[in-house]
């Protein structure tokens, strides 16, 4: 982790264009944490701007009309109220009253998250409390509603609850952190007195890490897939040296270590994120524990690609790349082997190569608190997606033994569906504006709120597709936001699919579903833009070759009456 | 360490923290005679020299200390000098 005092250095250096506005609000002194902020985006390129109110201002900039927070226009804003602080307020309390402590910070909060939503549109990334070891009865404490022990707890369980039914709070998770560190460095007494600090230097880079993780998140920097090695990675021992009786997985020596490694990596599988092998083995051996060894955890099932040869790892690792069709700066890759590590990070700088802990005790609580996962939203069909990618190489192999590309998009049998977002679906429309990066005409983020502005929003036209074939249910993968315009003019704020589905006639079948629409709707003439990232440079002519005319520069249009359907192999569902 | 050496590291400091390599800093210089030296930048100031140091400044020494020379006492007692 870096210091603070190189935060603080970094902090000097101004921010990128197209910068995030983050604004800090404490009920405690938070000019260092915006130094630290500040200083941390820097190092890791994230560009942001900050706003740090005064201390104790978080009433008045949030409830003021005109104020300092709202004239700064925030895409963000930190909600931190420190626990030191409102340890002060408790105590200050009518003891018989201390018991509707939790309850009163909760209600605060929310009428806070109330007007911040009303007036801006930013999202609020809510910091968690931490914890005092008050011990006014001792451990009885703990099961004393009129004590600051129970009230904090309770406080943080009532704040969980609450974030969880706002789609636009984003927790920054304190507690995490100061149970990781220790209360003794994560606070600093002098400097709280002195200061009104409630976190030390030490652990200031570390919560700016959070703060800056969430907003990472937000703008899509997502990691989407763990490239794993097998050997004294996934388990004790050379499988090719040692044989299936003699690698320490489960009982046999190390083997727990290993096991509860697999069990983190299944639970990050089961919530959306790929796992690939990527390992220098014959492939037959490699796969034989994942078969047939009764203690393992990971099966076949859970791995989205196998690559088990004697080639070069930083090949091997394209391949898995190129198969899963995801950026590069999305994937982390496990080795045990420094050598490996190194060659892979020269020769793909951008992938991420976490130096992992000789011990492999310790490997798994290094993984967790380097926080690779950080996530905007919950990951929606998740659990099918492995399922998917396996799919996909069954089409791959069918792919190969048709003559023509129409004979084997018609062989798949195909069929679409087109449809106004429909609220089940919200969070999965979300969860693909943030994941999807190639095949994104103008890259806008959305979160669950948004989508559920945006449907609400009579002037907006939405579309979710979905596609299904003989293989498999390909589930929502493409979108399509709309927005009035003009008189009859329809402009495509966004288009954007997911790159599974590449090359099948999904695109043709989504202008078709679009300029069906708009004609229903009564529009004359349809829209769209091309926003160049570094990236979507597949879909830069995508508007030229559907038929639309270009009006400048990356924009396009179309009058809806002239439009001629394209060909698709496509079908529609019949309902 | 001696209190010359000491003062030698603080000025290098200030001048870090500061952001400034026109200050120079003696036994007599207060927060008022720094342009750079407010609020924010003692605290800065403070914890670099205690960092640089290994030493932690008791709550007195960060908020009583009214020149240069009296922190410099201090970190001078942490040390285990005089």
């Amino acid at each position: 982790m870096y210091s603070f005092k190189e935060l603080r250095r970094a902090a000097r250096e101004p921010a990128g264009p197209g910068a995030r506005k983050i604004a800090l609000l404490g009920n405690c002194a938070t000019q260092f944490l915006a130094v630290a902020v500040r200083g941390y985006a820097s190092l890791e390129k994230i560009p942001v701007t900050v706003f740090d109110a005064d201390y104790d201002q978080i009433e008045a900039q949030v409830l003021g009309e005109d104020s300092e927070l709202y004239r700064f226009g925030p895409d963000s804003v930190v909600l931190w109220l420190a626990t030191e602080k409102l340890y002060e307020e408790f105590l200050d309390m009518a003891p018989d009253a201390r018991a509707g402590f939790a309850q009163g910070v909760m209600d605060r909060l929310e009428a806070l998250w109330d007007a911040l939503g009303c007036r801006c549109g930013a999202k609020i990334l809510q910091c968690n409390f931490t914890e005092i070891p008050d011990r006014v009865l001792g451990n009885y404490s703990a099961k004393t509603p009129g004590t600051f022990t129970y009230q904090i707890r309770k406080l943080n369980f009532l704040l969980q609850e609450g974030m969880a039914e706002r789609e636009n709070v984003f927790p920054v998770d304190l507690l995490a952190l100061e149970t990781e560190l220790g209360r003794e460095s994560f606070y600093d007494a002098p400097l709280y007195y002195s200061a009104r600090m409630t976190v030390s230097t030490a652990a200031l880079p570390y919560v700016a890490k959070a703060v800056c993780d969430v907003e990472a998140a937000l703008t899509g920097r997502i990691k989407k897939c763990v490239v794993v090695d097998l050997d004294n990675t996934l388990w004790g021992g050379v499988i090719g040296d040692d044989g299936m009786d003699n690698i320490e997985i489960g009982e046999l020596g190390r083997g727990r270590v290993f096991s509860d490694l697999q069990r983190w990596l299944r639970q990050l599988r089961q919530n959306g994120v790929l796992l690939a092998v990527c390992s220098k083995n014959d492939e037959e051996t490699a796969k034989r524990p994942f078969e047939s060894h009764p203690e393992m955890v990971l099966r076949l099932d859970d791995i989205a690609v196998f690559v088990a040869n004697w080639e070069d790892k930083a090949g091997n690792i394209r391949l898995i790349q190129q198969t899963l069709n995801i950026g590069m700066d999305s994937i982390v890759f496990l080795d045990d082997n420094p050598f490996e590590r190194e060659l892979v990070r020269k020769l793909i700088p951008e992938i991420q190569v976490p130096e992992l802990p000789e011990d492999p005790a310790l490997v798994l609580s290094f993984l967790q608190g380097e926080n690779y996962f950080e996530t905007a939203g919950r990951l929606g069909v998740s659990g099918d997606r492995t399922k998917l990618y396996q799919a996909e190489f069954q089409r791959v192999k069918l792919q190969a033994s048709y003559r023509s590309v129409d004979e084997y998009l018609e062989s798949l049998e195909m069929v679409g569906t087109a449809r106004p977002f429909e609220p089940a679906k919200f969070s999965r429309i979300a969860e693909l504006s943030m994941r999807s990066n190639q095949f994104n005409l103008r890259t806008v983020r959305y979160t669950q709120a948004d989508i559920r502005q945006i449907r609400e929003d009579p002037g907006c036209l939405t579309l979710q597709l979905e596609l299904r074939d003989r293989f498999g249910d390909h589930g929502l993968v493409g979108v399509v936001v709309g927005r009035e315009t003009g008189p009859g003019e329809l402009f495509v704020e966004s288009w954007f699919m997911s790159c599974r589905v590449l090359k099948r006639g999904m695109e043709e079948f989504t202008v078709n579903k679009l300029m069906e629409a708009a004609r229903g709707r009564g529009f004359k003439r349809v829209v769209g833009e091309y926003i160049p990232t570094p990236k979507n440079a597949m879909v830069r002519d995508i508007y030229k070759s559907m038929g639309f005319s270009p009006i400048g520069e990356n924009r396009y249009a179309m009058e809806v009456d002239r439009y001629l359907e394209k060909k698709t192999f496509i079908k529609e569902c019949a309902e | 360490m001696d209190r010359k050496e000491i003062m030698a590291k603080v000025n290098e400091i200030a001048r870090d923290v500061f952001d400034n390599n026109a200050v120079t800093l003696t036994d007599a210089t207060t927060a008022a005679d720094v342009e750079e030296w407010d609020s924010l930048t003692h605290l800065l100031f403070t914890n670099e020299i205690e960092d640089e140091f290994g030493i932690t400044f008791t709550l007195s020494e960060v908020t009583k200390s009214k020149n240069v020379g009296e922190l410099v006492d201090a970190i001078s007692r942490h040390l285990g000098g005089n």
